[in-house]
């Protein structure tokens, strides 16, 4: 493997592979110095062409944890507003000698556009794409599951997890990551959103839809991720207002209330708190959502100690 | 143009006949088994002889985007194709909304000498859907436009498609148009499908062609009149034109050779080459569309014909232009899907490439039956010949979907009113003073 483009690119074997060196990773992050000289006097970019602070952040803080130079490249403030291809600032930064870029895109498979073509050498990582994929949040969001719901088997996968995914899942990269992750895990995922904003051939990437997020809840979910809801959904008439939404597939206190006390819940943030999810759920004790971002810096590293450190070694 | 004769011995003619083509001037002079006749003998044994090439779809883009292909370049690449002419859509800049920029194009055309270059003409004025342009003065221009066009854009507003329709059944006009509801398809990519869903493209449903199709074929009904659906790419479509067709609705319809042989699993990598407009589709459609052209229920094929510079597609996916280049090789991928196939012969081949879209457009001097006396607009196939796609062309963008495949059949010879543009597969040199 040389990028990181989709959890396509990850057998099952490799995504396990990744997961425990992540738990390696955590290791190194409760120590008092938190860091490891893996890349020293590598560099890496972080090449984001769409607004995000935790998920930049979060892979700023892993390259940096494993001693790699890191340059921030954002499309505000950058050539890219003076209107630059993306040919031209990957070739620059090219030119400059980045050994890895962490992309994150408004247009779905920007980064396989980067990945094809002959621009550059470097690894890319894909921080999120479109409409796309977000692998990085699946492989995030499958250790802080294996970490916080009890009873699995230690042979390192999900087997005979039930997952229930509510929201967005038409225009989310995070489902779509862990729709093929979770799945590849073992794990049952279903999903629950409007009938809109799913598509026709839901059928094919999880194992149950339901469109009435109550009768879902009433199967007895391991996991609860919950989706950001886009405002933009409410003006394209995916949905008739915000407040519809909340009612028919937010996570309030009613449905909080019922839920399990063992039943995981989850955010890829950043949330829209009292929309698809309330603060009762979301700081509960059965709330991973902290330990999702705190499991964010332990994959990243582990992605970039796996393509930077050991693939490169085997070129 | 001489007046030596050209003689070309022993060409099978669509029907199958092996005949001798004499042409003097701009005319075929004689047709028949073995002519008596001195000339210029031109040894034709084992290729076919059909009527020029006709194409009603193609982008020259000039005026205004002549860094992509120039009426010139168009031209040449429309020769090299086997065409002796093609019609010059108007999504122009300016647009071809006028008669002063419809004869401009014409008489460039003229200039360039490979083809005849018939200009469309918008529909509305600067392609903005608002209001008619002016259709009668391209009409009467000295380019004559009978068809028009806002390709590239749909004329989705319901009463202004009814205007347009009923404006130019007058002077024999007829509506092509770009059937694509735009609110289905706001920033649409692909074919909306599991695979738009996997590659988290915005999809481009089916549904937002057949709608338009199904509502415009009511109208050309309502109001008595003619109308020509450019690029179907659907099996949906296909049968609404054939249930209008059944109720006597004058509606002719068209296909592009891409969406007769690629499908939307090309986009899995995100090349934007095979981003087009309507997508390709699946399997099924492309089936359903080769059984159409069959069946009558297709009246053409026409290219789409769609240069884009190498920048505008070497970019992310979704800022990709739109397009794809098809001159050169619609003869050879309409011979590989549909002859090949089994599907039709070579008179019907002549009719979808040259007979039916000359008769759409009312061009005089092409798609007229190859006899003494007709216009000497001809084109010469090896139908042997397999050629494994390249990179060369005649136009000037490279944005070619068929690169290392291989296909059937080779333009050979083409002649434009009795000048040879293409002979023994080289594009000639043309000086028109």
């Amino acid at each position: 493997m040389k990028h990181l483009l989709s959890i396509n690119d990850l057998s099952r074997d490799a995504a396990i592979d990744l997961l425990n060196l992540a738990v390696e990773m955590q290791q190194v992050n409760t120590r008092d110095i938190k860091k490891l000289p893996a890349l020293t006097g590598r560099t890496v970019a972080n090449l984001f062409f769409e607004d995000s602070t935790r998920t930049r952040i979060s892979f700023e803080l892993a390259a940096r944890r494993l001693s790699a130079d890191v340059i921030n490249f954002s499309a505000k403030g950058s050539s890219v507003s003076k209107g630059e291809s993306l040919k031209d600032t990957v070739q620059t930064l090219e030119a400059m000698g980045v050994e890895a870029l962490i992309v994150r895109h408004n247009h779905s498979g920007a980064v396989n556009t980067i990945a094809n073509s002959d621009w550059s050498k470097a690894v890319v990582i894909n921080a999120g794409d479109g409409t796309h994929e977000h692998p990085t949040q699946a492989l995030l969001d499958a250790l802080t599951i294996r970490q916080r719901v009890s009873g699995i088997e230690h042979n390192g996968d999900l087997t005979g997890l039930k997952v229930l995914i509510v929201g967005d899942i038409l225009h989310s990269r995070v489902a779509r990551s862990n729709l093929l992750l979770l799945r590849k895990l073992g794990a049952k995922v279903a999903v629950s959103a409007p009938s809109t904003l799913v598509p026709a051939t839901i059928a094919r990437y999880c194992d149950e839809v339901y469109f009435d997020l109550d009768e879902a809840l009433s199967q007895k979910f391991d996991v609860v991720m919950m989706l950001r809801i886009q405002s933009e959904r409410m003006n394209s008439a995916f949905m008739p207002n915000s407040s519809e939404y909340s009612f028919g597939w937010g996570l309030g206190d009613t449905r909080f209330s019922k839920l399990n006390q063992n039943t995981l819940i989850m955010h890829p943030g950043p949330m829209n708190r009292g929309l698809e999810i309330s603060s009762k759920a979301a700081d509960s004790k059965q709330s991973a959502i902290l330990d999702q971002v705190t499991n964010g810096v332990a994959v990243r590293m582990a992605v970039l100690y796996k393509l930077l450190a050991q693939e490169k070694k085997n070129d | 143009m001489t007046n030596q004769r050209t003689i070309f011995r022993n060409a099978q003619l669509a029907d199958g006949h092996v005949v001798d083509i004499a042409v003097v001037g701009g005319n075929i002079e004689a047709i028949g088994a073995t002519l008596d006749l001195q000339g210029t003998d031109i040894n034709c044994e084992g290729l076919i002889a059909l009527q020029g090439l006709v194409d009603l779809h193609t982008h020259l883009r000039e005026p205004g985007f002549e860094q992509s292909e120039t009426i010139l370049t168009g031209s040449r690449a429309a020769a090299k194709g086997g065409f002796t002419a093609v019609h010059a859509m108007a999504n122009t800049s300016p647009v071809a909304d006028s008669a002063a920029v419809v004869e401009q194009v014409f008489a460039l055309g003229q200039a360039a000498g490979y083809v005849h270059v018939q200009p469309i003409g918008a529909v509305t004025s600067n392609l903005e859907g608002k209001q008619l342009a002016d259709l009668l003065k391209m009409n009467q221009s000295r380019a004559g436009v009978t068809v028009f066009s806002d390709d590239g854009k749909c004329v989705s507003d319901s009463l202004l498609m009814r205007r347009a329709l009923e404006y130019v059944k007058a002077f024999g006009g007829v509506i092509a148009q770009h059937a694509q509801d735009p609110n289905l398809t706001v920033n649409a990519q692909m074919n909306e499908g599991a695979l738009s869903f996997e590659l988290g493209l915005t999809g481009w449903p089916q549904v937002a062609e057949e709608a338009i199709i199904a509502r415009d074929v009511l109208l050309a009904e309502h109001v008595g009149s003619r109308l020509h659906i450019c690029h179907v790419s659907t099996a949906g479509s296909v049968e609404i034109i054939r249930w209008a067709k059944a109720r006597g609705i004058e509606v002719t319809a068209e296909v592009t050779p891409h969406h007769l042989i690629l499908t939307e699993d090309l986009v899995k990598d995100y090349n934007p080459i095979f981003k087009v407009n309507p997508p390709l589709r699946t399997e099924k459609d492309v089936l359903a569309l080769r059984a159409a052209v069959a069946d009558g229920t297709i009246d053409i094929v026409a290219t789409d014909h769609a240069p884009h510079t190498a920048d505008s597609k070497d970019c992310e996916f979704g800022q990709a232009a739109f397009g794809m280049i098809g001159l050169e090789t619609a003869a050879a991928v309409v011979q590989t899907t549909l002859i090949e196939t089994g599907l039709i012969n070579w008179t019907r081949f002549q009719e979808i490439l040259s007979t039916a879209p000359a008769a759409i457009s009312g061009l005089s001097r092409h798609g007229q039956q190859l006899a003494a006396g007709n216009a000497a607009n001809l084109t010469f196939i090896d139908p042997t010949a397999r050629v494994i796609v390249g990179p060369e062309s005649e136009s000037k963008s490279r944005n070619n979907p068929y690169l290392g495949l291989e296909l059937n059949g080779q333009i050979v010879h083409t002649m434009f009113e009795g000048t040879f543009t293409v002979k023994n597969n080289q594009i000639q040199e043309i000086h028109n003073d």
